[in-house]
């Protein structure tokens, strides 16, 4: 295999070792050349979703030092600031130490230590009279886990169409705007090129995503004098280096985007060639208003989608090549009116309303700023569009010389999702960037294989049925919709889901609602739940909204004395603010101590050049009585007899996960682990499973990765090299071109039964909504909140982001990563600070429509002038994370998901989120602030009881010398 | 000895790249998990689970904004990291009343022999640039090393002997090498960046430098887009549209 | 600067015993004070155990105290290694001084020159102690001309309101070093104003674009940690404005008007009255030249703190 770094990312001639790297004569007696470690263990780490290659140094059992694997595909050597603080977490004394049992109240903390069979066999028993009974009773929901492949899998199994992890509150609209669309998306789906990218757009990314391929990538960029343009209302981070820093109001960037579209599109600036080649832009919509086929695709018998051929004046198969498709025009096809998708977009795009002139004030973005950004597009892409010199052929079976590249990257994230109108942001993007030319060309936007898929994916959510008692679901839980057909609704029309997921209220929702389990179990709306087994959420703190209405909801009790979630179930590694609330505490291990695949099953760590995947192996050994959640898992799943996780004997199949890895075939040949397949490790993609496979990756330095011929890495929807690889290796059914569907018939689909057509209608109340929210197009509306409180009222926008040294809610245990954030600030501009009456350092009431929380604030420059921010999750409940009374982060750091509504205002039907895939609309957030009376104690309210440190748990140490014990181990090996 | 060396053979140091330091804070806890276990272990962190956490770091980063002097055009928001910068003239060696504070002749690499050391706190005051850190509970100053335990390792890969904070720094903005060396790729880095010294009217000379956030209209490639005009005036747009266009 | 205490005494205490031994040493060879052994006693054992009970609480100050004879060693470049030096040298002088005085009650040429040593010990000693300060640039209030006669002086002007107080106690009463400690409070108090004066002008030494290699006007938005680190406790002391004044009516006070009229009494009356009114000067100016000193280092900002914005 081929390495494209074979020296890392910093390999600069600035960045070597000296020429000579012979100590010099240098009588101090300094040892220049001390042991490092005894042993060196190549991992993957897990200090967030990066999935980073990692060296491990051990001395004696104890890691000594965690650095960065120069050979991995993700990360080429270097490591984040959370990634070289590893044993920090690892040696977190917050890490829980065996099974737990509550005794006291819920969120008392208070709890006995129990035996792993105990613990095994409470949840067991309960487990399978939900699954003999009703088992969609059980809610099965996974937070930052990276093991969605198994998880899902298992609810299959079990039987419960009540599975999610956390992406419906982390970025669902950027999954399901980019596979609906383009069939790939951002981060896991795909990356900028950045080897030959001249002009790159960021939209909104939380930095503590994907960091480490970003920054290696901005740092290209500026080796090369690329310019980089950063949309974000916050000047942090990559935006703070950006050439051009576009301070846009949050929940706007749809609105610009589409302007840059007008302008391009009354400039004619677009790559109608690549449009007709490798969109539907030429395929035919029919134009019947008022009936039922209003707005779908004119298709031939064969139910193939039809376009207009010029050559031959008559209605072709769209897929077919060497056809002179129409792109405009009105044409009559089997008596019905019909007009090519780009005649809908040139219309819809270059009207007035999205001018830039039109937008600027609404998006805080000049015009003139607008029209120069749309020419720089056009500019480099087309007139410094590349070639490079490689020949492919396409699908077709037509050979290209060449490779053209329209050298335009983009990437966008959270600050694009989070919103209401997140789905359509995204798609406005993709839009953006298809008519361009820029997907997956050089320079471009890169699809990362298995990317790209059929768009959507053919692969329905299962459940309908609401599971049946000791039967699996069909499929698996989570899935994508053609169609109102593919919803989950019951005969009354209402959800399945306890998420209400697959429902009228989130049709598209492919990663389920997390967002909204607690809230609806509680209600019994719509029913209650027997079980909540949750794996790594922190959802009674910072993975909540409406956080202490959560915490109330997780301790309310019946008239009967029960409480209304009858039971929770919580496996994590920390004594994070969620482990209070549960009844059964099953102790996970760090990332330090276990088996796990990053698997192209789930969430892979490919490069565009080509698939790759990873795993974990226990680099030191649990000094507690701890397992690893997905070992207790597939152990759970035999107890209860789970078909696939038992013998025919009834015996379990895996021994433990590490087993499952490699043994476990989802279909024959193709397992979680795609290197070293084959009895003897010859193939790879599809294969026996080896037993020898873990041993081959660790040899490897734990991760796989197939780089793909040089005819095979561009143009993959089209590319015939890739399509047929991609056949083989599972990553598509066929190996068929992939169309982009800037025109999407799903939504259409939804709208015509919003209109009333078709057997499978939403409920009258639903209808406007849904009219309004699944137009084919990409479209923007205003922020749902922002819309319902009136902006007068709450003049701010409120963000939060993760800092780029922290992830979710784990950093604070972290003694290093603490030291540099241990209270969180509201930014506020300057400006508006001034207006409010405002200094530096002031107290302030942070209020929204929901709720207020107390916060400090400091003064900016570098943001929005209507929105201020903070950094999330800094602010901690009293005593969780086994940190002392008196923190910072529980007496200043503030958390405001307290202000946040689960619901839209004054709705409490309608959860905070985007009406087409249920995300969470966490940044539509509206506030005002208000400056505390100076009598008031300068400390965040609301303020709660400490939580107890639960049984098991030490103090922490009031001095850490951490690394002593290497000196001495050096002295008594020299 | 603290007298200075009239000259070093070498004078290896850092340059920090401020055009593209996005504030990540790797070099930090790189820095500070190498060389909690490395020559001056350890880096000792006081009440690290409660109020007032604090501890020894050899490198550190701040945010600053920046408006131009001129007052009109855009500010910036610049990440800084801070850490020793290995001055041709410390004055925290020449302070040291007990030799444990030296520069290396061979090197330049200014260091503390710790068991010299009797914490008297005079060359953390001597130094402008707060590169001198405390510890508390072993009673000793201590530094920045520039990874000495590294980059002569032989112990280490060949390809790993460069400071913690160079190989980790994720945007690669951080280099390293013989600033005395005119022909030296950091030098040439330098010279070519406009890159600057700390303070200079100190007179401390430093070794690291630093090199500035590019200017913003010379940073942008000069994109020389005309004007996007209305497509066919004339024709009307979607005459435009009605091309040749083979699938 | 962070005024730690053990500094602060150390530099008062020293400065006033040093100031007493270079006064004593230098009028026993001129013979203007007592030569009996009561007197010597008094001053010299006084003497001794300020600047004894300064150094020790200088090296309580250390982090390894039993390292502190490493201290002696870097003479040639560092004021602190010089101070340690000149410090202990004056011993030597000092002893023979006291011990022929006090136990061999001797008026010999070798004693009065061993005076006179011990007074040139002590004057080099608060030389090496003031340069320890005046020379550290990042400090603009310290490395200011003041700094170091300021020391002196004040060591002087401490050690002279002792001695006039021993004269009193011993009954010396028309003794010509009675209108010494007046004028040297008078010079004190002049030098203290003037130097507070150019002290409150003073801009650092560098600023915030040239401390960061940045242009225009650069601010801290963030920290690089969130508490308070090693730099900012020992750099970052900060003393309202409001407060420092009304220390510095105190200084003005205790250190300076009260003892100066006191001792002007004194030198112009005679009997009870001086001797109390010389005793009271000298303990009044304890806690005000304590707090001078507690001032000189809370008012001393470092450049480091231009990285915090403070």
């Amino acid at each position: 295999m081929a390495k494209a770094h074979p020296s890392g990312a910093n390999s600069a001639p600035s960045q070597l070792p000296l020429a000579d790297t012979r100590a010099p004569a240098e009588a101090d007696g300094v040892d220049t050349s001390p042991k490092v470690s005894e042993e060196v263990k190549h991992s993957t780490c897990y200090m967030c979703a990066c999935r980073c290659g990692i060296d491990v140094h051990l001395v004696g059992g104890e890691v000594r030092y965690i650095q960065g694997n120069r050979d991995h595909p993700v990360n080429r050597g270097v490591l984040c600031a959370k990634g070289s603080a590893g044993i920090m977490q690892h040696l977190s004394p917050a890490r829980l130490k065996k099974p737990l049992l509550r005794v006291g109240e819920r969120g008392a903390g208070e709890f006995r230590e129990i035996e792993w069979d105990e613990a095994l066999q409470i949840a067991a028993e309960r487990l399978g009279r939900i699954r003999a009974s009703d088992p969609k009773k059980l809610a099965f929901f996974t937070g930052r886990d990276q093991s969605q492949s198994l998880t899902g899998w298992w609810a299959q199994q079990f039987g419960t169409p009540n599975f999610a992890a956390h992406g419906g509150f982390c970025s669902v609209n950027m999954a399901a705007g980019g596979l609906y669309t383009v069939g790939g998306s951002f981060w896991e789906f795909g990356e900028p090129d950045w080897d030959n990218a001249r002009y790159f757009m960021l939209f909104g990314v939380a930095e503590d995503h994907d960091s480490n391929p970003i920054k290696i990538g901005l740092s290209k960029l500026k080796k090369r004098g690329a310019k980089v343009v950063a949309v974000n209302p916050c000047r942090t981070g990559y935006n703070a280096i950006a050439d051009e820093w576009i301070g846009i109001r949050p929940g706007t960037d749809g609105l610009f985007v589409l302007a840059l579209v007008h302008e391009l599109i009354r400039a004619g600036r677009v790559d109608l060639h690549y449009l007709v080649r490798y969109t539907n832009a030429h395929a035919l919509v029919v134009k019947a208003p008022g009936t039922a086929e209003d707005g779908l695709f004119a298709r031939d018998e064969e139910g193939r989608i039809l376009a207009w051929d010029k050559a031959s004046g008559a209605p072709v198969d769209a897929l077919t090549p060497e056809i002179d498709p129409a792109l405009a025009g009105s044409f009559q096809v089997n008596g019905r009116t019909c007009v090519p998708v780009f005649q809908l977009i040139a219309e819809r795009y270059s009207a007035p309303e999205f001018a830039p002139e039109a937008v600027a004030e609404r998006c805080g973005v000049p015009a003139e700023t607008i029209r120069r950004i749309a020419a720089e597009l056009a500019h480099i892409a087309f007139e410094e569009a590349i070639e490079l010199p490689i020949a492919w052929t396409d699908w077709a079976g037509r050979r290209h010389e060449t490779m053209t590249g329209r050298p335009v990257a983009m990437h966008a994230m959270r600050g694009i999702s989070a919103h209401s109108n997140g789905f359509h942001t995204c798609r406005a993007i993709h839009l953006l960037q298809v008519l361009l030319g820029t997907v997956e060309v050089p320079g471009g936007f890169r699809f990362k294989p298995p990317y790209p898929k059929p768009c959507p994916p053919n692969l329905k959510p299962a459940g309908k049925d609401g599971g049946k008692p000791m039967t699996p679901l069909s499929g698996a839980p989570l899935g994508f919709v053609f169609g109102p057909e593919d919803l989950l609704l019951d005969e009354a029309g209402g959800p399945v889901r306890i998420d209400k997921a697959y429902s009228w209220q989130a049709p598209l929702a492919a990663h389920g609602l997390m967002h909204m389990v607690i809230a609806n179990a509680w209600r019994g709306d719509p029913y209650r739940t027997d079980t909540l087994f949750m794996y790594m959420a922190n959802m009674a703190w910072n993975s909540s909204m409406n956080t202490a209405g959560t915490i109330a909801m997780l301790t309310d009790k019946d008239e009967d004395g029960g409480y209304k979630i009858p039971f929770i179930i919580y496996s994590d590694a920390y004594y994070s603010e969620t482990v209070a609330y549960a009844d059964l505490v099953l102790p996970d291990t760090t990332y330090l101590e276990r088996h796990d695949c990053i698997s192209l099953l789930d969430r892979p760590i490919s490069h565009a050049d080509g698939p790759a995947d990873a795993i974990r192996h226990p680099v030191v050994e649990p000094d507690r009585d701890v397992r690893p959640f997905q070992t207790v898992l597939l152990d759970l799943g035999a107890r209860l007899g789970l078909p696939g996780m038992v013998d025919e004997d009834g015996a379990p199949k895996y021994r433990d996960y590490a087993d499952y890895i490699v043994n476990h075939e989802r279909t024959p040949g193709i397992g979680p682990l795609a290197g070293w397949r084959g009895r003897n490790g010859a193939e790879f993609g599809r294969g026996a499973p080896n037993p020898d496979q873990l041993r081959r990756y660790i040899d490897n330095g734990g991760f796989w990765q197939h780089e793909l011929e040089p005819q095979a890495r561009y143009y993959k929807m089209a590319n015939r090299a890739y399509l047929n690889f991609a056949a083989h290796m599972g990553f598509l059914p066929e190996a068929e071109p992939i169309v982009f569907q800037l025109y999407s018939e799903p939504l259409q689909r939804f709208r015509l039964a919003a209109a009333g057509h078709g057997d499978i209608l939403p409920p009258k109340e639903e209808r406007a909504r849904l009219k309004a929210a699944f137009d084919p197009l990409p479209i923007w509306y205003s922020p749902f909140e922002g819309a319902a409180v009136g902006e007068k009222d709450f003049p701010l926008s409120a963000l939060t982001q993760r800092p780029m040294h922290m992830y979710h809610s784990w950093g604070s245990q972290n003694a290093w990563l603490r030291q540099i954030t241990s209270q969180n600030r509201l930014f506020v501009h300057r400006r508006t600070a001034a207006d409010l009456g405002l200094a530096d350092d002031d107290w302030v009431w942070i209020e929204s429509h929901h709720g207020r929380v107390k916060g400090q604030i400091r003064l900016v420059d570098g943001v929005n002038p209507e929105t201020v921010w903070t950094w999330n999750a800094i602010g901690k409940r009293r005593g969780a994370w086994m940190l002392k009374d008196g923190a910072p982060e529980s007496e200043k750091g503030f958390l405001l998901n307290h202000a946040i509504s689960e619901f839209l205002p004054g709705d409490k039907t309608h959860s905070n989120s985007d009406p087409v895939t249920g995300q969470a609309a966490w940044f539509d957030l509206r506030v005002r602030l208000r400056k505390c009376d100076p009598a008031e104690l300068p400390r965040t309210e609301p303020r709660y009881p400490p939580l107890p440190a639960p049984a098991g748990l030490e103090p922490p140490p009031g001095k850490l010398s951490f690394g002593a014990q290497f000196r001495r181990w050096r002295r008594k090996a020299s | 000895m603290t007298g200075l060396p009239e000259t070093t053979e070498k004078s290896l140091g850092l340059v920090i790249d401020l055009d593209t330091c996005v504030g990540c804070q790797a070099c930090v806890t790189s820095c500070k998990e190498w060389n909690t276990g490395g020559h001056m272990a350890p880096l000792t962190d006081y009440n690290p689970y409660e109020d007032g956490a604090d501890g020894v770091w050899f490198n550190r980063v701040h945010t600053f904004e920046e408006e131009p002097a001129s007052g009109c055009g855009e500010g910036r928001t610049v990440h800084f990291p801070r850490s020793c910068l290995h001055c041709a003239e410390p004055a925290c060696v020449t302070v040291c009343p007990t030799g444990a504070s030296y520069k290396r002749a061979s090197d330049g690499i200014v260091l503390v022999d710790e068991d010299k050391c009797i914490g008297c706190k005079l060359c953390s005051w001597a130094c402008p640039y707060g590169a001198r850190e405390m510890d508390m509970d072993v009673g000793v100053m201590k530094k920045c090393t520039l990874c000495i335990d590294r980059i002569y390792n032989d112990n280490l890969p060949e390809r790993d002997r460069v400071p913690a904070c160079v190989a980790a720094c994720p945007v690669g903005a951080r280099h390293y090498g013989d600033l005395g060396d005119p022909q030296s790729a950091v030098s040439q880095l330098v010279a070519e960046r406009g890159g600057v010294d700390l303070m200079p009217e100190l007179g401390y000379r430093p070794v690291n430098k630093y090199l500035p956030p590019r200017e913003r209209d010379k940073a942008a490639p000069p994109i020389a887009a005309p004007a996007l005009e209305p497509v066919a005036p004339e024709g009307g747009f979607l005459g435009w549209l009605d091309r040749v266009l083979s699938r | 600067m962070h005024p730690a205490f053990s500094v602060i005494f150390f530099t008062t205490a020293t400065g006033a015993g040093y100031g007493l031994l270079a006064l004593t040493g230098v009028f026993f060879a001129l013979g203007t004070v007592p030569q009996g052994r009561l007197f010597g006693f008094l001053a010299l054992g006084l003497a001794l155990v300020l600047i004894t009970g300064g150094l020790l609480s200088s090296a309580l100050h250390l982090g390894r105290p039993e390292r502190a004879p490493r201290a002696f060693t870097q003479w040639r470049t560092s004021w602190l290694s010089r101070e340690a030096v000149a410090s202990v040298a004056t011993y030597v002088p000092a002893a023979v001084f006291g011990i022929g005085w006090v136990v061999f009650a001797s008026r010999h040429g070798i004693v009065a020159s061993a005076g006179l040593l011990s007074a040139l010990g002590a004057l080099i000693t608060l030389l090496t102690t003031g340069m320890i300060y005046a020379s550290l640039k990042p400090i603009p209030e310290w490395s200011s001309p003041y700094t170091l006669p300021g020391y002196i002086l004040f060591a002087l002007m401490t050690g002279a309101v002792i001695l006039n107080a021993l004269l009193l106690l011993t009954g010396a009463e028309a003794n010509p070093v009675r209108f010494l400690a007046p004028l040297l409070i008078l010079a004190g108090w002049a030098f203290k104003t003037a130097s507070w004066r150019h002290n409150d002008a003073l801009k650092m030494p560098a600023d915030a674009a040239s401390a960061t290699g940045l242009s225009g006007s650069v601010r801290s938005v963030e920290w690089p940690h969130t508490q308070a680190n090693y730099l900012m406790k020992e750099m970052g002391y900060r003393v309202a404005r409001k407060h420092a004044a009304k220390l510095r009516l105190f200084v003005h006070l205790a250190a300076f008007a009260l003892p100066f009229a006191l001792t002007l009494l004194a030198a112009l009356s005679g009997g009870a009255f001086a001797l109390v009114a010389a005793c009271l000067a000298a303990l009044i100016q304890a806690p005000g030249i304590l707090t001078e000193r507690w001032l000189f280092f809370a008012e001393a900002r470092h450049t480091v703190m231009l990285y915090y914005g403070r």
